[in-house]
């Protein structure tokens, strides 16, 4: 997993080795001033030697010169690396979903793929800028300030062979401790997001019942797991404080007793003794910095993981980049087709069928019998288990996937518009499309007559998602986009719901006229959008149980008069 | 999950405002608290002073003297240091104890807030939810309560410690030495200055940070929305090159902001060092022309003095950078109490729903055990006895104005009755103004003009709680909560039984895909129901309506396309809901509406045409191009 993560340093990978470098730097300055104070106090002040004073004065001075641009050149670098690591692991990440396969996205939910590309790699980032900076600074410091500690003081270090273990210890515990209580609390925090979150998208439920006491319990609820485990967490930290002040003050003690025995009998200086206090208060906070660090980088593994995870997920379709790139005609052949989701599911079975290039099909069928499925083929959204679908005369598998997708279009039934203009939107389907192609699209799928009375026309605005458009508008502005890219088949799934029966009926009367040759596929809910195809598909828990023309249907079918009969006896208001 | 967006101006508006009430908030229950927390802070700051002062008066008044003396006498050196470690023993367990203070203190106050915010969300009128987007309100829930928590639990003692030590720590090295304490003074400036300079364009830096990053993260949760739409139109090329660019433009931005956040370290630190070999040089010429101890300059001193320096400009540090964490608290501080300061639903009402006897001659007594039947407790301002009036569900609405804003009226004299029984059905085109009537029905809106009554009584003067009781919603879009299913049906009555429950699935056409479910009725909800169909949440929303038994039922019919089946499913159920109820449909289906004893088509927010299916039929009007699909209604 670190390997996945931290291969994508790429060409930041200088800036990342520099970093510790110039940590290294800085720490060796900050650790060298002490002494060199020491020695201003011993061989300048004690001995009145003025000269030596400020030439060690110069000296340090220097030193805090040098540390502060190794310090502020490791801000920089540290900085470029991590963002720059940041952006590399996005960008791939984003292509990496991008090429997945439709199988590929199910896998995933959307929420948490969005998760994975905001909130962790923000996470990531941080950790990585520690990692390179904080995590070599720590330990370098108190490497060095032991060394100094040895060499001022000798027999004094001993201090700090008790110390640092005692001290290591505890913060084992206290953060081993905490660590459990603060994910515990977070925890406590997606239940908290939640339920005020429902409460918002559900008020209106929660005051026409009057459950707002309800609510309030649930909330109170996840409220007190939060307040119990930061609680539980915070009181175990407050040790920390206390318990860092006790050590300091001990070694404090320790080395005053030991220090003066040592200057008593001549091993030691004042000043040296005086190097030896800081050097404490450097030993002390480097080792409480690297447990923090450590903490943290502990919480951000699990986006470590959840970045990977996506990284190493090899989109499952092979998009087939020298395959055949011109498709013959719109015709469409199933040639017993078995498909599933998983391994062990099974939507369709040995599924046959003919369609002729410029036919009208209707598909219906209840929820679940396999029409989304069907047509999902066509366009090799996804792979078939068995059988094999062919397009134009040759198995799907055999074109050049985007040469196939752009000679089939597909108006999805969960169809999105983006944020932009109407005609933004409307070039998905064909960015060099004229204003005439585009005016003739939505002639077709009558969505001109409403754009054109907008006071901005094809430039109006589209919000995120096309909210500022009504269901019907947005299904018609969808099936312009799709019929722009002059396909050879167009499959409409269940794309017209929501526009009324005669607008209905007036784009399938288009289609029919305006773009003979076109194959099209339509699937829908309503008899009277199919009525008039030239086969209707019947789809009955994954098989086909009858196809033909409605008179056909209609005269040996019961389930299709039984539909029928439904349908025109107490159909929808909409209709 | 994308926060940034929401983060909110960055400065308080009123700080002192918001100060004073956030203190009020976290003090104004715990005065005891805070005195003891004042004293803690106190002893801790004066042990801070004591034990820099100690290392110089050791070094002066036990190490110089017995420097190359044989067998000095070691007693007074160990009796020094065992009084040192008495007094800070004490201090530490003072921090101890003002850590673990602040720890209850803190948490206890964030919890009244987050339950007072909460408690104040759900008493806020719908117009409050219809004006304010979701994400900013999640925003005052999570961002601003972190900010504040932030602040009470580690700024707020912070920076009362560091100006009290800063006080006691001047005043020390004033009487130690004014010269040297001109030399801190000095360099504290300067050091404010820096980080002050550096935070400020930081500050610049970090705002354009997060605008991209919005931008980003913006981008990123469209196209992940999309993204089948995106492979189905072969975008995929396009798409990842227009994200490349805005990630670019986020690398840089990220780039700087984060550069001058890491070097206002390295900056400060060293501007110290400097310090540091300034007092040193200064003490030292000092010390060697006075010839040492005759100035009262002597090695202890300087010691001394380094520790006091030291923890001078630590403090300064850190009050210069808890200032603005304390403006950004304090600024998320103001819009909770912005939350908190709205105006709550406000309910006049004094007319009581109560169990009720009605004996044969229609005479209603009130009851205190439950009966089944149910009556309105009228007490009167007149002085005259409480009248009590059966429920039964009558309805009439006369001359009703109503607009969301005050002189914007989206509805215009809306004038109907429903008798005890009767279907009545609101047909028109979006934006009519179908919903906003059933809206004004349970008083999730009042209306500007005109009355309604429910079984001849004002509805203004029934409590709101109780007219709500009596009123059932099925709202167009099924919400469900996370929870059991038979959870989410007894949202409708929580003393609901087992069997109660059942009968009411039963009722709804819903038991039978219950009990396909693994759990049955035990089967976990999560996230709005995401596990079920549209129908099946249809469903169970007219399930729940059915256990709340009231006599009124509002019905938006979802418009969504479910199949066949479920659809008729779905109409049973709801047609066995309806009977024997009053119910105001918004229709979208044929058989509904033609059952209807009255049908309403609305236009503008007026009723343009009235009266059952074969009238409207016959008129030709509107109903009549709406029912022959000539006119599109969503």
């Amino acid at each position: 997993m670190l390997k996945t993560l931290l291969s994508r340093v790429r060409e930041y990978k200088k800036f990342a080795f520099i970093t510790p470098l110039l940590m290294v730097g800085e720490v060796a300055m900050e650790v060298l001033i002490p002494t060199l104070m020491a020695l201003i106090v011993d061989t300048g002040v004690t001995a009145g030697n003025m000269d030596y004073v400020f030439r060690v004065g110069i000296i340090i001075v220097v030193a805090a010169f040098l540390s502060l641009s190794f310090g502020v050149a490791g801000a920089w670098t540290a900085s470029k690396a991590s963002a720059g690591f940041a952006t590399n692991i996005r960008n791939d990440l984003y292509s990496r979903i991008m090429d997945f396969s439709f199988a590929d996205v199910d896998k995933f939910s959307t929420s948490s793929l969005i998760t994975r590309m905001t909130t962790d790699v923000q996470n990531v980032q941080q950790s990585f800028q520690m990692m390179i900076r904080i995590c070599v600074r720590s330990p370098i410091m108190f490497i060095f300030a032991i060394i100094m500690v040895y060499h001022n003081g000798g027999a004094l270090s001993l201090v700090f062979a008790v110390a640092i273990p005692v001290v290591a210890v505890c913060i084992f515990f206290i953060f081993r401790r905490t660590y459990t209580s603060f994910t515990n609390a977070f925890r406590g925090y997606d239940s908290f997001n939640r339920v005020v979150q429902e409460n918002l998208n559900g008020i209106r439920t929660v005051k026409a019942y009057v459950r707002e006491e309800e609510q309030l319990g649930k909330f109170e609820e996840a409220t007190e797991t939060i307040r119990a485990n930061f609680k539980k967490g915070q009181t175990i930290m407050a040790l920390m404080g206390p318990l860092m002040m006790t050590v300091t003050y001990c070694c404090m003690i320790a080395i005053s007793y030991i220090g003066a025995r040592l200057i008593n009998i001549g091993h030691m200086e004042t000043g040296e003794l005086m190097s030896i206090y800081t050097y404490t208060g450097q030993i002390l906070s480097s080792l409480v910095m690297t447990g923090m660090v450590i903490v943290m980088l502990s919480i951000a593994h699990a986006s470590m993981v959840r970045i990977a995870e996506v990284l190493n997920t090899k989109p499952s379709m092979d998009t087939n980049e020298n395959g055949e790139t011109a498709v013959k005609d719109g015709s469409v052949e199933f040639d017993h087709v078995s498909f599933g989701y998983g391994k062990n599911s099974k939507v369709l079975s040995d599924i046959n069928l003919n369609i002729k290039s410029g036919q009208m099909i209707g598909i219906i069928g209840n929820t679940g019998s396999g029409k989304t499925s069907l047509i999902s083929l066509i366009a090799r959204l996804y792979d078939v288990s068995n059988g094999s679908v062919k397009v134009g005369g040759k198995d799907v598998r055999e074109y050049n996937l985007n040469a196939l997708r752009n000679e089939v279009s597909v108006v999805l039934q969960k169809n999105t518009l983006f944020s932009g203009t109407v005609a933004e939107n409307l070039r998905w389907g064909n960015p060099e499309a004229t204003d005439a192609d585009i005016k003739a699209a939505c002639d077709v799928a009558l969505a001109s007559p409403f754009i054109e009375a907008m006071k901005d026309g094809y430039n109006s605005h589209v919000e995120q998602g096309g909210t500022n458009f009504s269901g019907g508008q947005r299904q018609r502005l969808c099936i312009a986009r799709a019929l722009l890219k002059k396909p050879k088949i167009l499959i409409m799934d269940d794309s017209t719901s929501a526009v009324d029966t005669a607008t209905d009926s007036q784009i399938r009367k288009a289609l029919r006229e305006d773009v003979k040759d076109l194959t099209k596929i339509i699937i829908s809910q309503r008899l009277s959008s199919v009525m008039d195809a030239d086969q209707i598909i019947m789809m009955n828990n994954g098989h086909i149980q009858d196809i033909g023309t409605h008179e056909e249907l209609l005269s040996r079918d019961a389930d299709y008069r039984d539909l029928y009969e439904t349908q025109t006896r107490g159909g929808n208001l909409d209709d | 999950m994308i926060r940034a967006r929401n983060a909110g101006g960055a400065r308080a508006k009123d700080p002192k405002k918001a100060m004073k009430r956030v203190l009020s908030l976290v003090f104004g229950e715990r005065k005891l608290k805070f005195v003891f927390i004042v004293v803690c802070i106190f002893i801790s700051a004066f042990s801070i002073v004591y034990s820099s002062n100690f290392l110089g008066q050791f070094i002066d008044g036990y190490v110089t003297p017995i420097i190359g003396v044989e067998n000095p006498d070691w007693a007074p050196v160990v009796r020094a240091l065992v009084q040192f470690a008495a007094i800070v023993s004490v201090s530490v367990v003072f921090n101890y104890l003002l850590s673990r203070t602040m720890v209850s203190i803190s948490q206890d106050t964030l919890y009244d807030i987050r339950i007072k915010m909460f408690r104040k969300l759900d008493s806020l009128p719908i117009s409050y939810f219809d004006q304010n987007q979701h994400g900013t309100i999640m925003s005052r829930f999570s961002n601003d309560t972190d900010t504040l928590n932030q602040f009470i639990s580690n700024s707020l003692v912070q920076l009362l410690q560091a100006i009290i030590t800063l006080v006691m720590v001047f005043v020390t090295m004033i009487m130690n030495s004014w010269i040297l304490t001109l030399v801190v003074v000095v360099f504290a400036l300067l050091t404010m200055k820096a980080s002050s300079s550096i935070a400020k364009r930081s500050g610049r830096q970090f705002a354009s940070q997060q605008a991209d990053l919005a931008d980003v993260n913006g981008f990123i949760e469209e196209m992940m929305n999309g993204q089948r739409v995106i492979k189905v139109f072969c975008h995929e090329g396009q798409s990842k090159e227009d994200f490349g660019a805005l990630n670019q433009k986020l690398r840089k931005s990220m780039t700087k902001g984060n550069t001058l956040a890491n070097a206002m370290g390295p900056v400060t630190m060293n501007i110290g060092n400097i310090q540091y070999v300034a007092l040193v040089v200064i003490g030292a010429v000092v010390v060697i022309l006075s010839g040492g101890a005759a100035a009262g300059y002597t090695i202890g001193l300087l010691a001394a003095f380094l520790q006091l320096s030291r923890s001078f400009s630590n403090n300064v540090n850190q009050i210069s950078q808890q200032m603005n964490m304390v403006l950004l608290a304090l600024a998320g501080a103001e819009r909770i109490f912005e939350l908190l300061d709205e105006e709550s639903e406000t309910d006049d009402g004094y007319v009581m729903l109560v169990n009720a006897k009605i004996d044969e001659n229609g005479n209603v007594t009130e009851s205190a055990e439950k009966t089944g039947q149910w009556a309105w407790k009228h007490p009167h301002h007149d002085g005259s006895p409480v009248t009590y009036t059966p429920l039964r569900g009558d309805i009439v609405m006369k001359d009703v104005d109503f607009g969301y804003v005050q002189d914007k009226m989206v509805l215009h004299d809306i004038s109907l009755y429903a008798k005890p029984g009767q279907k009545i059905a609101f047909v028109g085109s979006t934006g009519a103004g179908k919903t906003t009537i059933t809206n004004l029905l349970n008083r999730f809106y009042d209306i500007q003009d005109g009355k309604i009554r429910f079984d001849g009584i004002n509805i203004n003067k029934i409590k709101k709680d109780d007219l709500r009781h009596s009123l059932g919603m099925i709202l167009q879009d099924t919400n469900l909560f996370t929870g059991t299913i038979k959870e989410n049906i007894k949202f409708g009555k929580l003393d609901a039984t087992d069997e109660e429950v059942i009968a009411a699935a039963k009722l709804a056409n819903a038991h039978d895909f219950i009990m396909m479910m693994p759990d049955g009725y035990d089967t976990m909800l999560t996230n709005n129901g995401e596990s079920l169909s549209q129908g099946q949440r249809q469903l169970l929303s007219i399930a729940r309506a059915a256990i709340a038994d009231p006599p009124v039922l509002v019905m938006d019919e979802a418009t969504s396309s479910i199949d066949t089946h479920t659809e008729a499913l779905v109409q049973s159920g709801m047609d066995k809901l309806m009977e024997g109820r009053t119910v105001f449909v918004i229709a979208h289906r044929l058989s509904t509406v033609r059952n209807s004893n009255a049908i309403m088509v609305l236009d503008h927010g007026r009723i343009i045409e009235r009266g059952d299916h074969d009238d409207l039929i016959a008129q030709h009007g509107v109903y009549y191009k709406l029912y022959t699909g000539a006119v599109e209604l969503d």
